[in-house]
């Protein structure tokens, strides 16, 4: 199964203007924490919010829509968010915690979640995990070289970045710039070269872009409370949605990468194994 | 006689029980061993006989079991019979009352090889239980004991601490400094249940009598297999671990080797099977 467990895939978007105009995508993440927040599902969740630097997240508890809408928008570097799950229930003192994650940081959750040895009395309050599709992360330099190097562009200036349509996107204020996907090729950490899952397959719901259309978002419902949440937000206006049947590019898109990086990263494991080098999958 | 069957015979049944019997097994947030799951366990298997055996760790293991407030009272009248400890039951071993015999026996702390009352206990443990559990850090990698150099009251020549597993046959491990109390009701309810795959890692980890916060660094940084999850952080239990540019950062000073960010690491080992199981996906 290319898309791994999954009830529906719907292609969405969040209905608040607000969100829209701060959303990297569809908005579902910021969306969904959101109306999780207003609806109590969820006190507090963990998302990746802004740094010191320019560009460079920091995991961060939000306690209010306003404070998860001011961390909308894909971050294309490391924010360790797992991390900061046990301080948002111990130092924030939150029973029901939401948060999102990219397909590695869902495994260390869900591994902590049925293998809990050291960690007391966290795994059963993480209510809801949205899952976010992820086909590599780069190092903080990497996104620098791409940026100033490559591009010529302080990365102060930086509004927003995007992979799309096999290519890497800058928007400043004035000025749109891309580099081929190929040439951030190499600048990837390795870690992501063993990784088997494109799409968050263990997340509650799963979201990216892929498969839909601009301003729009690809949502894959997995697990009971996941969907029933998606379908509680969607009842009460908080998304609108559209049949995956007839919307471009569509699903065989989704299906195609999340193949490809299967098929490409098992050849990596394949290889590491033959070398004797360990691999946990 | 093999570990399986040991343990299906100390256990008093041949057959793995129907795992699709677990009623709320879809439902993804309750991943923890239910009252009704105790229960029924309690109902169906006849009682195992457990002994605790404590030698050179601080009691916090046993308290992490005693934590378990909603199911303790079930499991020490119902599930389990105590037969030895000084803790649990006023159960002393001396020339005149020998050890009873165990189908499980809980080894908190490390064993010091300058005491020999504890060498001895250690000893007569591995003859009369048929399972030796390494219950806790210390007695599964010696943990804080590992730095222990003699010298001080109210022995000064107790210096050398080691993992139990350096001097007797170990079955199983829950390392954690202290285990978590839902691990510890996890693994009791996966024994009395004849749960094999749940307990596999438990089995495997049995092996693991030497760990520390750099295992991090050369068990999976320099494998190529980090992907700055921030898991091992949050598992931390001494807050010895931070995440520097996406990469664990260890305080040596804070570190108790006691395993458990690198035994949560989704890169260490992976139990896709048990996860996907768990989640109803």
């Amino acid at each position: 199964m290319v898309l791994g467990t999954y009830k529906e895939i719907v292609s969405a978007r969040s209905t608040d203007k607000q969100i829209q105009k701060v959303s990297q995508d569809g908005g579902i993440v910021t969306g969904l924490l959101a109306f999780a927040l207003e609806e109590k599902i969820i006190e507090g969740a963990v998302v990746a919010g802004p740094g010191e630097d320019f560009w460079k997240p920091e995991p961060m508890v939000a306690m209010s829509a306003d404070e998860i809408i001011a961390a909308a928008g894909t971050k294309y570097t490391f924010s360790p968010n797992v991390m900061m799950l046990k301080k948002a229930v111990r130092q924030y003192g939150i029973e029901k915690l939401g948060t999102v994650a990219i397909p590695c940081q869902t495994m260390g959750i869900r591994k902590m979640q049925s293998y809990p040895f050291g960690v007391r009395f966290l795994a059963d309050k993480i209510k809801l995990l949205v899952g976010i599709y992820c086909m590599e992360n780069f190092p903080f330099a990497s996104l620098e070289t791409f940026i100033s190097e490559k591009m010529g562009v302080n990365p102060e200036m930086v509004e927003k970045m995007d992979i799309g349509k096999g290519k890497f996107w800058v928007y400043t204020q004035d000025d749109v710039l891309s580099i081929p996907l190929k040439e951030t090729h190499g600048y990837e950490q390795s870690g992501c070269n063993v990784c088997l899952d494109y799409v968050a397959e263990l997340a509650d719901l799963s979201t990216g872009s892929v498969g839909s259309p601009d301003g729009w978002s690809t949502v894959i419902t997995r697990t009971d409370d996941g969907n029933s949440i998606f379908q509680q937000a969607i009842e009460a206006g908080a998304f609108e949605t559209k049949d995956m049947a007839n919307v471009k590019p569509g699903l065989d898109l989704l299906k195609k990468l999340s193949a490809q990086k299967k098929d490409k990263n098992q050849k990596t494991i394949d290889k590491r194994k033959e070398m004797g080098l360990p691999v946990p999958f | 006689m093999s570990l399986i069957a040991r343990i299906k015979q100390f256990l008093g049944f041949e057959a793995k029980p129907d795992k699709e019997a677990k009623p709320d097994s879809a439902k993804s947030a309750d991943t923890g061993a239910s009252k009704q799951e105790v229960e029924k366990v309690a109902e169906e298997n006849a009682k195992p006989r457990i002994g605790y055996i404590h030698l050179s760790g601080c009691t916090g293991d046993i308290i992490s079991l005693s934590e378990n407030y909603d199911i303790l009272a079930e499991l020490l009248t119902n599930m389990v019979d105590i037969v030895y400890g000084h803790t649990l039951a006023d159960v002393w071993w001396d020339d005149e009352n020998p050890m009873p015999e165990m189908d499980l026996a809980l080894v908190e702390g490390s064993v010091c090889l300058q005491d020999e009352h504890s060498l001895h206990e250690l000893m007569e443990v591995r003859k009369k239980a048929a399972m030796v559990c390494a219950f806790g850090s210390c007695s599964a990698t010696g943990c804080f004991t590992r730095f222990s150099r003699g010298g001080q009251q109210a022995q000064p020549a107790h210096e050398s601490f080691v993992p139990i597993a350096d001097l007797v046959k170990v079955d199983c491990a829950i390392p954690g400094c202290p285990p978590s109390p839902e691990i510890i009701a996890k693994t009791v309810v996966a024994l009395i249940n004849g749960d094999m795959d749940y307990l596999q890692p438990m089995i495997d980890l049995a092996g693991m009598t030497e760990a520390c916060g750099c295992d991090l660094q050369t068990k999976v940084v320099n494998q190529a297999l980090c992907i700055g999850c921030g898991t091992c952080a949050m598992a931390c239990q001494t807050r010895a671990l931070d995440m520097t540019d996406g990469r664990p950062e260890l305080n040596t000073d804070r570190c108790v080797k006691c395993g458990v960010c690198y035994v949560q690491c989704p890169r260490s080992w992976w139990p896709e099977e048990q996860v996907k199981k768990d989640l109803g996906l």
